[in-house]
């Protein structure tokens, strides 16, 4: 049977409305706990929603809500290869950090003209992000080192190589901000113009998240990789039983996941700031790895947690007009988590119950005795 | 046993203690009426003392909070001072040798205040002096007024420790007997039952070619004791090799490291080309079929549909995979062929094989492994846990597939399946080929003393 941490990690996949019912449930639940935490603080709940869903849905906070969200969503796709086969890489937030430093020093060196200086970024970026998650990788298979540990470790040492190199090597100092050099104006991914009412544009980096939410899919899916992955993940003694080497599974799937987070910096790097500084945004591995639970793994539903996690983190300014606190969001954000765990967990119950009386009911019916002691 | 000690609810029947009937939710309450398990594997904290492992759970308390250990330690001493148990309260369980721990272990339990110990396999991890000094404890606990309950499979200890002998076969009681007045080979007879079915007379299909060869096949545990050793055989096509023996005796280890999941030394040639150096999935493509012993752990994705359990196993293999995409089309069509060939009672391919039952699971595995030509099949327990229909499906599978040229290796504790399936049959007993038996005209007194020993030098 399938241990918790497989349902938690959307191993076990749940099937149709149940799949739908369990976060929206969850979300209520959280909307309901917020309202308590409100109304003890003296503050109304309506009001509070109120703004809050007035604010989201202004176009200009809606552009913002999908550029941050299309982040979101490439970290938690990276957390989540790592999940489904049982491996906790947490270290997609170092991954992805030391990628864009990297890239954006080799972009702002402009060593290739105009589109072909973007492919070497992204590329830079890949590799980086690849041979970073691999270290986990080869020290789980050679040495028996929890890829839990490493890779926290590792963001550590990504941290400290990354102020390192900005600092002596790609740093360049502007006014008194100490940052990489910028990518020049042709190497940059253009915005597109989706929300109509404001300026503001709408990430290129959109159509990658989009790719590459369909190429998990398919790569989980429809690929004989993507099987001994899951395969892996749902019991590695039948995996080892059936031939795959679990070893190799391992490197392949950090180094797979690595590739994924090393792209995450890029919507910003290459669409936003144009080079690494310290206000290159931080801690997004981490958002992932909460989406990756929210999502429950699947494409849509980590694109869905995605932006429902954006709208939260990107309303919240407005509740300072209101004087509550902006913190009360992480407060939903946190119970929206725990209570969809909650709620996949007895659903889950529910099915399995559920699945096991109906195929004894249906077997019991044309051939009575027989299909009921089988 | 796991009723006696609370972990399972009996559907029917009572439990009674000192005369008076119990009824047990939980092992708390088992151990509240005095009664103790030793477990077959160990369940103590290496990195703690011994004083720290026997109080864990049940640590004395003084004032609230802090721990008593100075009480503690007392009693210990006293129990091991008692029972001649020569324990040290202070020493890291690390330090311990196994005969040590099993004591330590027993501590554990008369510290909790049992009067009543039952003692799963305890032998199995001992070697032969230990056994005698676990032996010696027994009597001692005995004397002090305590009852034992020892569960073994191995017949000489049975009858050298025990005072009065029960004989269990597939659940129920087969007989009740005194040591004094019974021999090795009648307990073999009786738990291994002597309805021997008539052997069938049946062509024998087995032909000149030899499937697979394995010579002087070494598996080592991790301490480098030897657990199969140097077994040496050979399967023709169309044979059916059974290997009969007490479980535990290397026959897990030995299909293990036939399939590569486990490191060996020595020879193993499929079809005249040596695959000692290949990997798992090298070997299953080379057309080995597998039937695991632990279909759960080892054959299925419980919680993945019928037709991606089709995939397990085979999927670098068509009709399941095109390429390097998995053929879901060629899949779906060939699970719903498994289904209906091997009657695996579903409502359909798409449920999980959690919701079917154990018959219908092992089902669709033999109908798997028999699919894509093996040469060779290695059968575990094949109709372990199964009912009686599917069991007897399995069997006419096996059959038909021996007929048409297959090799079979049959692993089983059930001597009905081996001497009606084989066509030869060796025994494993400690790692060791130490019989060969032609089952057309078998005993079951000797099959059964070769497997528990007992007939060893005779």
């Amino acid at each position: 049977m399938s241990t918790f941490v497989d349902r938690l990690l959307g191993r076990v996949k749940l099937s149709g409305w149940l799949a739908l019912v369990a976060p929206l449930l969850a979300v209520l639940f959280a909307v309901v706990i917020t309202s308590v935490v409100l109304l003890a603080t003296g503050k109304a709940p309506l009001e509070t929603f109120q703004a809050l869903a007035q604010y989201g849905s202004q176009p200009r906070t809606m552009a913002v809500i999908v550029n941050t969200g299309t982040e979101y969503y490439i970290s938690a796709l990276a957390v989540a290869i790592g999940f489904r086969m049982n491996l906790f890489n947490i270290g997609v937030d170092g991954q992805y950090r030391l990628a864009a430093v990297v890239a954006a020093g080799v972009g702002g060196a402009a060593l290739l003209p105009g589109v072909l200086n973007i492919i070497l970024i992204v590329v830079v970026a890949v590799v980086v992000g690849a041979l970073w998650a691999a270290i986990a990788g080869l020290l789980r298979v050679t040495r028996g080192v929890s890829e839990v540990i490493s890779t926290i470790m590792l963001n550590s040492i990504a941290t400290g190589i990354g102020s390192w190199l900005v600092t002596n090597h790609f740093g360049v100092l502007r006014g008194n901000e100490l940052a990489t050099k910028e990518i020049p104006g042709d190497s940059r991914v253009p915005g597109m113009a989706l929300i109509p009412g404001t300026q503001l544009q709408v990430t290129g980096f959109i159509v990658l998240a989009l790719v590459l939410g369909v190429a998990y899919y398919v790569l989980l899916n429809r690929t004989r990789f993507g099987f001994e992955l899951r395969a892996t993940g749902q019991s590695e003694t039948a995996a080892v039983a059936s031939g795959i080497s679990v070893k190799k599974m391992i490197v392949i799937t950090m180094v797979v996941s690595g590739v994924v987070a090393g792209l995450i910096g890029m919507p910003e790097l290459l669409g936003a700031s144009y080079k690494y500084s310290t206000n290159f945004p931080t801690g997004l591995g981490f958002t992932g790895i909460a989406i990756a639970l929210l999502g429950r793994n699947n494409a849509v539903g980590m694109a869905i947690g995605a932006l429902l996690w954006s709208f939260l983190d990107n309303s919240s300014d407005t509740l300072q007009l209101l004087d509550i606190s902006k913190e009360i969001v992480a407060i939903m954000q946190g119970v929206i988590v725990l209570s969809v765990i909650i709620a996949y967990e007895l659903v889950h119950r529910y099915r399995i119950v559920a699945e096991q009386r109906r195929v004894s009911r249906e077997l019991a019916t044309p051939q009575q005795a027989e299909g009921a002691a089988a | 046993m796991k009723i006696l000690y609370g972990m399972q609810r009996p559907d029917e029947g009572e439990i009674k203690v000192d005369g008076s009937p119990v009824v047990f939710h939980t092992p708390g309450d088992a151990i509240s009426h005095g009664i103790g398990m030793v477990h077959q594997h160990f369940m103590l904290a290496d990195n703690l003392t011994v004083l720290e492992n026997v109080v864990l759970g049940s640590e004395p308390r003084r004032g609230g909070v802090a721990l008593d250990f100075r009480a503690a330690r007392k009693k210990i001493k006293e129990i091991s001072d008692a029972y001649g148990l020569a324990i040290e309260p202070d020493v890291p369980v690390e330090e311990l040798g196994v005969g040590a721990r099993q004591r330590v272990e027993i501590l554990k339990v008369l510290y909790r205040g049992a009067r009543i110990l039952i003692l799963d396999e305890p032998t199995a991890v001992l070697v032969p002096q230990e056994v005698d000094e676990l032996f010696d404890n027994l009597r001692g606990l005995v004397r002090e007024g305590l009852t034992i309950l020892f569960i073994s499979h191995k017949l000489d200890e049975v009858l050298r420790v025990a005072d009065a002998i029960t004989v269990i076969r597939r659940g129920t009681t087969v007989a009740t007997l005194d040591p004094k007045g019974v021999t090795a080979r009648r307990l073999a007879e009786l738990m291994v039952g002597s309805e021997l079915p008539s052997p069938e007379t049946r062509e024998s299909t087995v032909t000149d070619v030899v499937a697979l060869a394995v010579r002087d096949l070494t598996v080592r545990s991790d301490t480098g004791r030897a657990i199969v050793d140097g077994v040496t055989l050979e399967i023709h096509k169309g044979e059916v090799l059974g290997i009969a023996g007490v479980e535990g005796n290397g026959q897990a280890e030995l299909v293990e490291a036939i399939m590569g999941m486990r490191g060996s030394t020595g020879d193993i040639t499929l079809a005249g080309e040596d695959i000692s150096q290949w990997s798992t999935l090298k070997r299953r493509e080379a057309g080995i079929g597998y039937i695991p012993e632990d279909r759960h752990r080892h054959g299925l994705l419980l919680e993945s549909p019928l037709w991606e359990n089709r995939i397990l196993g085979h999927q670098t293999r068509r009709p399941n995979v095109k390429g390097l995409w998995v053929d879901r089309a060629g899949a779906r069509a060939d699970t719903r062929r498994i289904v209906q060939d091997y009657d695996v009672r579903t409502p359909g391919i798409e449920v999980d094989a959690a919701a079917l039952s154990g018959g219908n699971q092992q089902k669709l595995i033999v109908g798997r492994e028999m699919s894509g030509d093996p040469v060779l099949l290695i059968a575990s327990h094949p109709t372990r846990g199964v009912d009686v229909g599917a069991q007897a499906a399995i069997w006419d599978h096996l059959r038909t597939a021996r007929a048409a040229g297959l090799a079979v290796l049959l692993i089983s504790a059930d001597l009905d399946e081996l001497i009606g399936l084989s066509d030869s049959l060796k025994v494993i007993l400690r790692g060791r080929i130490v019989a060969d038996i032609d089952p057309t005209s078998v005993t079951p007194e000797r099959l059964g003393s070769a497997m528990t020993g007992a007939g060893e030098g005779a």
